[in-house]
């Protein structure tokens, strides 16, 4: 919270136009698609797993409902729905290859991530899809709150957010994915039963990352089949950043909406000074390092 | 104290018998837990000491034998089976999550949603009152801790241990089954847990004590369980043998003494 405030000080005195309504208006707008993969992120992470695949998987959803809505000619419910449905879908892939083959999640997902991939790229010729039809981005329209215009996908995020907050801190299962990241056999000891928490968690996630793909579709315009190759690691930055443990069962779901903020202020400010992307990436770069150090380092302090 | 007074029978067992392969555990091991007593359950590394206790507490399930909860047989066939029927286990490795309150530790697995709407339809959790209960089960057992809000990982190894004590105690409608409870512990903290487990039988539970320590199961158990290549040998009365006798029963230097406190 203290680095997010440090950086919008910092970019303020650099940019005059960083704090304007317009601008902060335009960092919600770019941090929405990672903010909500974020969210599924989070999930995983608290249960001690790692999800690479959540940016390669919401590319594919983001292929199937344009190219379903655009090329197919389904109605465009039916087009998010199937897109959204096939995220989710390897959401239970990797659920069911966690939680009852018992993989490693870091290895499972890479697989999934590069299956995502192919799938994409077979799927839509590597080519990008366009002339969707209008309605299919209506989240990316605006209303206004006095002078500053908000993206309706804004508020969807913040209220994905407001409702995993609530299911994580108000309800039993929640309470698990908690304790299952903390300490597996106790749950299981306890009469948690890990196994479908586990599962859960991952087929929540990849609802979540077939949501962002809905949200990337309004932002863009267009089907992009090579989306999600810098959200992966983004979402891992924006939960460490947040301050969720990587070592599971510790941590807050608004914090990785700081820690996304974070590396959209990040983005949104180096660009207003005219850094350029590369440097973008290094100092991302340098930011996961920093955050995962310090996890390790307070982690050590705590023993 | 003389000898002591008949109770009833809470937990049974007859001829349990279970094979890994070619290495048999149980071979036809008899056992007999009374109401509010604690028998101490001791052997020498494979006799078959836990995989006796975990068919017990539902975690493993025998080849043959039967199991008698209060005089009906009963078929547990994981460890929530178990629990169900009022048979709550303490692991050795102290089953807790560090990072979780001790609130939600005592709860986890079984916690209580809010009445009417907040619970049926939001699911929501009754945190207010599982704070309360979980205050007045610490009490019950004269457990000490700053409040209940507190992560289990800033306790003790001895608070951490009554918090698991609590948990099987609070929910246990008839026996408690721990499993090496003062392993993990020094002497002042393995003192504090040998009174817990006096309180917990004070409450009218059974406790079922699997301990290494003999200074330990000579000072707190009623009586002590003997196993032996995958059979009950003896049944203990510890006001009436030597330590050293127990032991050398145990290992099969002296043969079994006639009359044991089973009858």
């Amino acid at each position: 919270m203290l680095a997010l405030v440090a950086a919008c000080v910092f970019f303020a005195t650099q940019s005059d136009r960083f704090w304007t309504g317009e601008n902060l208006s335009l960092v919600l707008q770019q941090v929405m698609v990672v903010g909500v993969i974020a969210i599924g992120q989070t999930l995983v992470i608290l249960t001690a797993g790692i999800d690479l695949s959540c940016g390669t998987v919401m590319a594919l959803g983001d292929i199937v409902m344009t190219k379903l809505a655009a090329e197919a000619g389904l109605p465009v419910p039916i087009a998010i729905f199937a897109g959204v449905g096939v995220a989710t879908l390897f959401g239970v892939v990797n659920g069911l290859l966690v939680s009852r083959i018992k993989l490693p999640p870091f290895i499972v997902t890479l697989g999934t991530l590069n299956i995502a991939f192919a799938i994409t790229q077979l799927y839509s010729r590597a080519q990008t899809v366009t002339e969707l039809p209008e309605s299919m981005t209506a989240l990316g329209g605006t209303f206004h709150i006095g002078r500053t215009s908000v993206v309706y996908g804004v508020v969807l995020m913040l209220a994905a957010y407001a409702i995993t907050w609530f299911a994580l801190r108000e309800t039993a299962a929640g309470r698990h994915v908690y304790a299952v990241g903390n300490n597996p056999e106790a749950a299981r000891l306890t009469g948690v039963a890990t196994e479908r928490v586990l599962l859960g968690v991952y087929v929540v996630a990849g609802a979540f990352y077939g949501l962002a793909a809905l949200l990337a579709v309004a932002r863009t315009g267009v089907g992009d089949p090579s989306l999600g190759q810098t959200e992966n690691l983004d979402s891992i930055t924006a939960v460490v950043l947040g301050g969720t443990s990587l070592f599971g069962g510790r941590g807050v779901i608004l914090g990785s909406l700081v820690g996304a903020l974070i590396v959209g202020v990040f983005r949104n400010g180096l660009t207003l000074m005219g850094v350029s992307s590369v440097y973008q990436i290094l100092i991302t770069g340098i930011l996961v390092i920093l955050a995962v150090g310090m996890d390790q380092l307070s982690r050590r302090g705590a023993r | 104290m003389g000898a002591p007074a008949p109770r009833s029978v809470v937990l049974e067992a007859t001829g349990l018998v279970k094979h890994y392969g070619h290495v048999i555990a149980l071979d036809g091991t008899d056992f007999e837990l009374r109401a509010a007593e604690i028998l101490a359950v001791i052997g020498d590394n494979g006799a078959g000491k836990s995989s006796l206790i975990k068919a017990l507490a539902g975690a493993l399930i025998t080849d043959a034998g039967e199991i008698r909860l209060d005089g009906k047989a009963v078929q547990f066939r994981n460890p929530l089976d178990a629990r169900r029927a009022g048979v709550e286990t303490v692991y050795q490795d102290l089953a807790v999550a560090p990072a979780m309150s001790i609130a939600e530790n005592l709860y986890l697995g079984r916690e209580i949603r809010r009445s009417g709407v907040a619970g049926s339809v939001f699911r929501m959790l009754d945190r207010k009152r599982m704070l309360r209960e979980s205050a007045a089960h610490l009490d019950a057992l004269k457990i000490s801790v700053r409040s209940m809000t507190q992560p289990v990982e800033t306790l003790s190894g001895g608070q951490r241990q009554g918090i698991a004590v609590a948990r099987s105690a609070a929910f246990a409608r008839h026996v408690v089954i721990m499993d090496e409870p003062t392993a993990a512990l020094g002497v002042k903290e393995s003192g504090m847990v040998l009174q817990l487990i006096r309180n917990v039988r004070e409450r009218g539970l059974a406790v079922v004590l699997i301990s290494h320590d003999m200074p330990h199961v000579f000072e707190i158990a009623d009586r002590i369980h003997v196993q032996r290549l995958g059979k009950r040998v003896a049944v203990l009365d510890p006001r009436r043998i030597s330590m050293s006798d127990t032991v050398a029963v145990m290992t099969g230097a002296l043969a079994p003494p006639e009359a044991t406190a089973s009858t």
